[in-house]
């Protein structure tokens, strides 16, 4: 389509519009990201940075337009091709670190890279086997990130994504964006704060 | 399978750990059944009569009222969203999910029935028929049960709301439980034929209540 | 040595190490001339051997109320004084208290077999013991499904309190209903005539059983408060700043594995 390159994807939304609890959002909106580029969607409270990405994972019906992955495994829904890390965690506290990880890997499957060295990407090798419960707010949004790298998905989903992480993890998560980006992945992410990276901005909500 | 396989171990597992709810559900139908005798006096034979009766009573409200966190605790952090966006179909993952509860809380009432029998004085026959028509007909209760968990999430009301949706979708169940365990121990109707129709709503169930939940859980999210 | 000593955790460890020893050898011995004369003893006329079962079924009866008792206490502790140990001297006597209320649910049915005909009877006693042992579970239910120790010791206090009033009540509802139904009950246990071969062996039995909590309590308490202290060693851990260097914690690890050990 569009002249992609063999291996190149581009995620594409036409005239998207949404509504939620009968207030439409936003209305007739485009955008597009292609591979090895990040796009930071940003916006005042309730432009629905956050109903966009929900609207791009599937978790939102859009109330009319297409949103398309073009490039991507034909075989997949652009769903099963996200990785979406949301305001919750998606962390058990009665599980351990490691038991948190490996159950994601296995319920999502696919292709993955081992847990332990995620782990030790993200800086929590030294409490793999503590329960989740244990952890900081910021170390939880760590594990999440985990969670991203174990688990290989093109699109990556990303809502304020750097809430609750220090200095240091904003440079790691900068450093782990660039590497998606760099394999071919492309980023959603809806943010109040600079990304850490060089992205294209969209704009949604009223132009305030 | 392997999905399936990780989220019924992860449900398992967080269920026995601690703040897991798979005992409490034990000590309820227990607490149910010491009750019962309160209410209808101390006399063994009148218990024993009513016995197969009451032990279903409790493990009904054991099994649909510890349901209530079933998909609430993945909603509130979040887990539900990835299990829905994930490869493998909400509808069996729902069904793993009730399985994986009903190994946690359905089996150790069925576990806890013999020794709940020796209190209403129930004889080995009559224990081990109402310990067989729960292990066929909790599943059905589980499986129903699930719907009303599903839309307790899409409502954002659990508690009392889910019981009042779920326990008269129950009382198939409930009817065909006790006429077979009394079939069993006092006749004059066969076992055959109530056991059998227990199984067939349990089978059912099986089949409706994974379709049913997911469709709840896709139309409710936001 | 006073309460205050005891009060400070890591000496009632130290001190609890010393005297468990001594506590366990006293318990034993007295365990086992209590069960040889226990076993000695003549058999009723009336009941035959199986009064035997009554030096087993009364001392752990009266460590069922008993250790509610201790456990109000320490409740109190928790609730009033905010007794650093009383919250672990409470947790740990739930079970143990459990047990033995399971103990004498246990043989008073297996006493009652011959008596009734049945395993299971709405006797008065019987029916308020089976209460208390429901009100154990919860009140362990309530420590396991709070993660948080200290939040949890709260309720549960709280719960052992309300629970101890109540139990003379849920007593007197349960002889009044049982009355009620069922005039001129079925067996009399510990009747006023018992006889000095009898009373003897129950004495120490008694004592035995008692000393038997003091132990399995101190020994309990010392595996809450290491349960414990591994509990805030790992959010410790947890909490070690991400990237810091192996040097500074590896030595704190390793004071921590000994301290455990």
């Amino acid at each position: 389509m569009n002249g992609l390159k063999p291996g190149q994807m581009q995620l594409s939304g036409r005239g998207v519009i949404c509504v939620r609890g009968g207030r439409e959002v936003f209305s007739g909106l485009d955008f597009e990201a292609v591979s090895g580029e990040a796009v930071a969607v940003t916006g005042p409270n309730g432009s629905g940075k956050t109903s966009l990405l929900r609207l791009i994972a599937g978790l939102l019906i859009p109330a009319g337009g297409t949103i398309v992955l073009d490039g991507g495994d034909a075989d997949m829904t652009l769903p099963e091709q996200c990785h979406y890390l949301g305001h919750r965690d998606a962390l058990k506290p009665a599980l351990s670190v490691a038991e948190n990880l490996a159950f994601w890997a296995d319920f999502l499957g696919g292709e993955r890279c081992g847990a332990a060295e995620s782990l030790a990407t993200v800086g929590l090798d030294h409490a793999t086997h503590l329960p989740a419960a244990f952890l900081s707010a910021g170390q939880r949004r760590r594990l999440s990130l985990a969670r991203l790298l174990t688990v290989r998905r093109p699109v990556w989903l990303l809502d304020e994504p750097t809430n609750a992480l220090d200095v240091a993890g904003q440079d790691m998560f900068g450093e782990l964006m660039r590497d998606h980006l760099a394999r071919g992945g492309l980023i959603i992410a809806a943010t109040h704060a600079p990304l850490g990276i060089d992205s294209r901005e969209l704009r949604i909500g009223g132009g305030a | 399978m392997t999905a399936l396989a990780a989220l019924i171990r992860r449900d398992i597992r967080i269920a026995l750990r601690v703040g897991g709810g798979a005992l409490i559900g034990v000590l309820f139908f227990l607490t149910v059944v010491v009750l019962m005798p309160f209410a209808v006096g101390p006399d063994l034979a009148l218990l024993s009569r009513l016995g197969p009766a009451i032990l279903w009573l409790g493990a009904l409200l054991a099994s649909l009222l510890t349901l209530d966190r079933l998909f609430m605790a993945d909603h509130e952090d979040g887990s539900l969203d990835l299990i829905t966006m994930s490869r493998t179909p909400l509808e069996l993952a729902c069904a793993a999910k009730a399985l994986a509860h009903w190994l946690a809380a359905g089996l150790p009432l069925i576990v806890a029935t013999p020794v709940l029998g020796l209190l209403l004085n129930l004889d080995m026959v009559a224990t081990g028929a109402v310990a067989l028509t729960l292990l066929a007909g909790t599943p059905a209760l589980t499986f129903t049960g699930m719907i009303g968990a599903a839309l307790a999430v899409t409502l954002h009301r659990g508690g009392l709301l889910m019981a009042v949706l779920v326990l008269p979708l129950s009382i198939p169940v409930l009817i065909f439980g006790v006429a077979a365990s009394q079939a069993a121990i006092t006749g004059p109707l066969s076992f055959g034929a109530p056991f059998s129709i227990l199984c067939a709503l349990s089978l059912v169930s099986l089949v409706i209540g994974p379709f049913a939940a997911a469709a709840s859980l896709k139309h409710g999210l936001d | 040595m006073t309460l205050t000593d005891l009060a400070n955790p890591t000496r009632f460890l130290a001190l609890s190490a010393r005297v468990l020893p001594w506590l366990a050898a006293a318990t034993v011995i007295l365990l086992t001339i209590g069960l040889y004369q226990s076993a000695t003893a003549p058999d009723d006329y009336q009941q035959g051997a199986t009064v035997k079962i009554m030096f087993i079924h009364v001392p752990n009866a009266w460590l069922s109320m008993f250790v509610w008792g201790v456990m109000s206490v320490a409740s109190l502790g928790t609730l009033v004084w905010r007794h650093p140990l009383a919250d672990v001297a409470a947790k740990a006597a739930a079970p143990i208290g459990a047990s033995f209320t399971f103990l004498a649910l246990l043989t008073g049915s297996l006493w009652g077999r011959p008596m009734w005909g049945t395993y299971w009877e709405w006797d008065a006693r019987l029916t308020s013991v089976l209460i208390l042992f429901l009100m154990y579970l919860g009140l362990m239910a309530l420590w396991r499904a709070v993660e948080d120790p200290s939040r949890a010791a709260r309720a549960a206090a709280v719960l052992t309190l309300v629970g101890a009033i109540n139990l003379p009540i849920i007593k007197f509802s349960v002889d009044w209903w049982n009355t009620l139904h069922q005039p001129a009950s079925v067996m009399r246990m510990g009747a006023s005539t018992l006889d000095k071969s009898f009373l003897i062996p129950l004495l120490v039995m008694a004592v035995a059983f008692t000393l038997l909590f003091v132990t399995l309590h101190m020994a309990a308490m010392r595996n809450e408060i290491l349960r414990r202290r591994v509990r805030s060693l790992q959010m410790m851990q947890a909490s070690r700043v991400a990237f810091s260097s192996e040097v500074g914690t590896g030595s704190r690890e390793e004071n921590a594995s000994k301290g455990v050990a």
